[in-house]
């Protein structure tokens, strides 16, 4: 049994959310360089070289790369042998998120509630997912989810009949709906499988899944790659305006189903897709 | 680069052609969701405006908090079919230049051909970037909003492309 004080973990959220919203992870950063390299137009090209000078300044100036900063999605993976003391793990989150948005001059985009709409002023709450996992580890990913992306998500309940052509066929109208919206190129998260709360959450978790890394099942991987070049064949283009270059990466996960279910749902993220992962 | 500066007219508006890069200069309102209801109730309500929209070029943004030393934090645009609702109001108003990201519904482009207003896209997502050639920054009303003030900016060197001009061809319709 190892004891963590949840004063530990709002200190490292506090430190590592400013760090999430003013690095771009270098998986990202990669994707983008590659993507210039290959791009054939002239203003989506420029506007590539934007976004990486942006992320430069971000990093120098510890500004916030992208002024929506997001609302917080935490994945906890609690080791079982964890005990916890000092506090509740889930306001230690919320607390160390309000003192880095304060501290790292990060805006507040939270609303207290769907219809009063009133600024929590805070940023929070995060949404928290905790996972229980064997071991002593206490493993926190922070996504600051901005809402560009998120808005242009979408999530259907297809028929078994509908099959891997079904699949394919409802990614490309979610991305072709999208259009510039989502602040291409994005990365396309993708969920297959489970019901319909499981898929979308399989969807944000391939969004944590880093540019370049495949899915270990070679079908799938398969599936990635020929939905990455029909996207990119799509001619949306960086911010919309046209071009070679509307994602960087399709990434899927899977899960099993029920006889009569096949879910799937596409959680898109921006150029600027930022996550960090710490150990408390 | 041709440089684009308010207060415009009409044959400023119309020179401007789907695809051009343009640099934004001088004086720029910053308002988004909140601040377009308010602004629109207040129109509809026969109330004056915080601002004279007659010429004038709106941003569409919520910045980040100023860092010490800064004018302001970062500052790219938002997603501006949120405020399609709202735009036909203001550009009836006499708003000649809108600025944000992504595509904009029929009644804007309408709008737009019939007043001559043009809608910028600026790079979503470069909010450090685009912060940099923020040179001032100032609210004019709707403090009580927080990052969804209506702010008076003033720009230089802001990069730009007509991404659907007032003959409304409309970029993001070629894809």
């Amino acid at each position: 049994m190892r004891q963590v004080n949840v004063e530990e973990v709002k200190k490292s959220v506090e430190g590592a959310i400013i760090e999430a919203n003013t690095n771009l992870p270098e998986d990202v950063q990669r994707a983008l360089q590659t993507a210039m390299a290959t791009e054939s137009s002239a203003s989506a090209s420029r506007f590539l070289q934007i976004i990486l000078e942006n992320a430069q300044i971000a990093a120098c100036d510890k500004m916030a790369l992208c002024q929506d900063t997001g609302m917080v999605v935490a994945h906890i993976e609690l080791g079982q042998e964890v005990h916890l003391v000092g506090g509740q793990l889930e306001e230690a989150v919320n607390q160390g998120i309000r003192d880095g948005y304060l501290r790292g001059y990060l805006r507040k985009s939270v609303v207290n509630d769907p219809f009063e709409r009133k600024n929590t002023g805070d940023n929070t709450p995060a949404i928290i997912h905790i996972h229980l996992a064997a071991g002593d580890g206490l493993r926190i990913t922070l996504f600051p989810k901005g809402a560009g992306s998120e808005n242009m998500g979408q999530l259907a309940m297809l028929k078994p009949s509908a099959g891997i052509d079904g699949v394919k066929e409802f990614i490309l109208k979610v991305v072709r709906e999208a259009s510039g919206n989502p602040c291409p190129p994005i990365i396309v998260g993708v969920g297959v499988g489970g019901n319909m709360e499981k898929a979308a959450l399989l969807a944000k978790h391939a969004l944590l899944r880093e540019v370049g890394q495949p899915n270990p099942r070679p079908e799938l991987q398969t599936l990635e790659e020929e939905m990455l070049n029909k996207i990119n064949d799509l001619g949306i283009g960086v911010q919309g305006l046209g071009g070679d270059t509307t994602a960087l990466a399709v990434n899927i996960e899977t899960y099993p189903t029920h006889i009569a279910c096949l879910p799937v749902a596409v959680n898109l993220g921006c150029h600027s897709t930022r996550r960090i992962t710490i150990e408390v | 680069m041709k440089k684009l500066k308010a207060p415009l007219n009409g044959q400023d508006i119309a020179g401007l052609k789907m695809g051009e890069e343009v640099l934004v200069e001088g004086v720029i309102y910053a308002a988004r969701d909140a601040a377009h209801k308010r602004m629109v109730q207040a129109i509809e309500a026969g109330q004056d405006l915080p601002i004279d929209l007659d010429g004038q070029m709106i941003y569409y943004v919520g910045p980040c908090p100023a860092p010490p030393g800064r004018v302001i934090g970062s500052a790219g645009p938002t997603t501006s079919g949120r405020m399609d609702a709202y735009a036909p109001l203001l550009i009836e108003r006499g708003l000649k230049v809108m600025i944000g990201k992504g595509s904009r519904d029929k009644g804007v482009i309408e709008s737009m051909q019939k007043y001559g207003a043009v809608y910028l896209a600026a790079v979503g997502g470069a909010g450090a970037y685009l912060a940099q050639r923020i040179v001032s920054a100032e609210i004019v009303d709707y403090a009580d909003l927080g990052p969804e003030a209506l702010l008076k900016l003033e720009v230089k060197d802001f990069p730009c492309i007509v991404a659907i001009d007032s003959q409304g061809n409309d970029i993001y319709a070629r894809s």
